[in-house]
């Protein structure tokens, strides 16, 4: 990383810097990922050019003829997030070569899920190897929630999705959510980092980190779907605070492999009685309402199993690498 | 938009999306809508961060915040995030 310093986002500095992502999106009310999207673009440090994915956010910022991107915005298809990112760094670097760009400019890559953990990942995988200087960021509403609610790579185990549909035959999602983001730090990279919009300055601060990372950044943001986890708009930064406190989502960050608790997570690791059961976070989801029966409590216990198992080797994974 | 329909050489290359969103009004979506008492606000600003329309404006000349009701959809979030409990969502008519 180009430099050390620790960025002081404040609340009134961020409130005052217009919006890159703007009003007029036609996400449902309450949505997550547009919540993150408006956050995250406050976190740019000049001139930055956005590709996204196919996927909720692309739909709803780019309905012909009108745009929610005050930037320079690129959709091509569904898997190429990453590519479109290699292709732009490509062009810059070429137009830097030939003194037909001066000033140096940002790359931010856009995904859910789907164009992450499933369609996309393949084209991330190379643009990283490949060393291309750009910001990818995954907002995960866990599910092709665009298409009719889908399950997705994403999707966690015991969600009731239009493919997972729960009933007789099975109680939602059998499978469990592919652990992401430890597949992109086996790539090697300088930065990557998992992040909610409940703790807005924590994502602003790792966002402009990964920018200021000179190659390819990786950063994981969990945002909740009202309309697919058939929950209440009202709710929706609730969620992203209790997938924290419940440590369904621990928020870290690892600088060159060198992981490292954010502190919303790190005060939980300090006072385990802290740590909220799954349940205070899967109530309410109607998603999840059919673990809530005697003859699901066995998938209600998988989960907190499944949780505290993940949390403890995160636990171990940041000590053993301080 | 006008009754005439354009000519192909008068709209725009295919895929380039060239008009602004916030000329498209997603106000009129909501049925409940914040309703803000002053005495308890503290200017914390949560709620212009969590909002995801942009639909609350911080206004530093003024001190104060402002809501955006041609944009709002009444999500409710920043009546549920508001430490100080200072935002209601209250129907119209209320
Ligand atoms: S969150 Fe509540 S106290 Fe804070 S600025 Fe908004 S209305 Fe005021
Ligand atoms: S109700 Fe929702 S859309 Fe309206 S101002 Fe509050 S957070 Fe923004």
């Amino acid at each position: 990383m180009t430099t050390t310093q620790e960025w002081k986002f404040t609340a009134k500095d961020i409130a005052a810097k217009p919006d890159l992502f703007l009003s007029g999106h036609r996400a449902c009310a309450g949505c997550g990922p547009a919540g993150v999207l408006r956050l995250i673009m406050k976190a740019t440090r000049g001139p930055t050019i956005v590709t996204e994915a196919t996927g909720c956010m692309e739909v709803v910022s780019s309905i012909y003829p009108y745009t929610s991107w005050a930037l320079p915005w690129l959709h091509t298809a569904f898997e190429t997030a990453a590519a479109n990112a290699a292709g732009i760094d490509a062009a810059l670097k070429a137009m830097r070569r030939k003194g037909k760009a001066k000033q140096h400019i940002d790359i931010i890559a856009l995904a859910g899920d789907g164009g992450t953990y499933d369609i996309g990942l393949q084209a991330l995988s190379g643009a990283v190897e490949r060393g291309h200087d750009f910001l990818f960021v995954l907002y995960d509403n866990e599910g092709y929630m665009n298409t009719g609610i889908q399950r997705s790579g994403g999707t966690p185990i015991g969600a009731a999705t239009t493919t997972t549909p729960a009933g007789k035959v099975i109680p939602g999602k059998i499978e469990k959510k592919k652990p992401i983001t430890e597949i992109m730090l086996a790539h090697e990279m300088e930065y990557v980092a998992t992040a909610t919009p409940y703790y807005w300055k924590d994502m602003l601060t790792k966002v402009r980190k990964g920018l200021e990372v000179e190659g390819p950044a990786f950063l994981h943001v969990f945002a909740p779907c009202p309309r697919g986890w058939r929950s209440e708009p009202a709710k929706t930064m609730e969620y992203a605070k209790l997938a924290v406190e419940s440590c369904v989502f621990p928020v870290w960050e690892a600088i060159n492999g060198k992981r490292q608790l954010s502190i919303p997570s790190k005060l939980i690791a300090l006072a385990p009685q802290k740590k909220k059961p799954v349940k205070d976070y899967l109530a309410g989801q109607g998603r999840f309402r059919h673990l809530f029966t005697p003859q699901n409590k066995h998938v209600l216990d998988e989960i907190q199993r499944l949780t505290d198992e993940r949390w403890q080797r995160l636990l171990q994974k940041c000590e053993s690498s301080v | 938009m006008s009754s005439k329909e354009k000519g192909w050489k008068e709209i725009s290359i295919a895929g380039v999306c060239s008009k602004s969103s916030v000329g498209f009004m997603t106000g009129d979506w909501k049925t409940y809508m914040p309703v803000r008492d002053l005495e308890k606000c503290t200017t914390c600003l949560t709620c212009v961060m969590l909002c995801p329309e942009g639909a609350i404006k911080w206004r530093p000349e003024m001190g104060k915040i402002e809501f955006d009701f041609s944009f709002c959809k009444g999500c409710g979030i920043c009546a549920n995030e508001c430490p100080t409990k200072a935002i209601a969502m209250k129907l119209p008519e209320e």
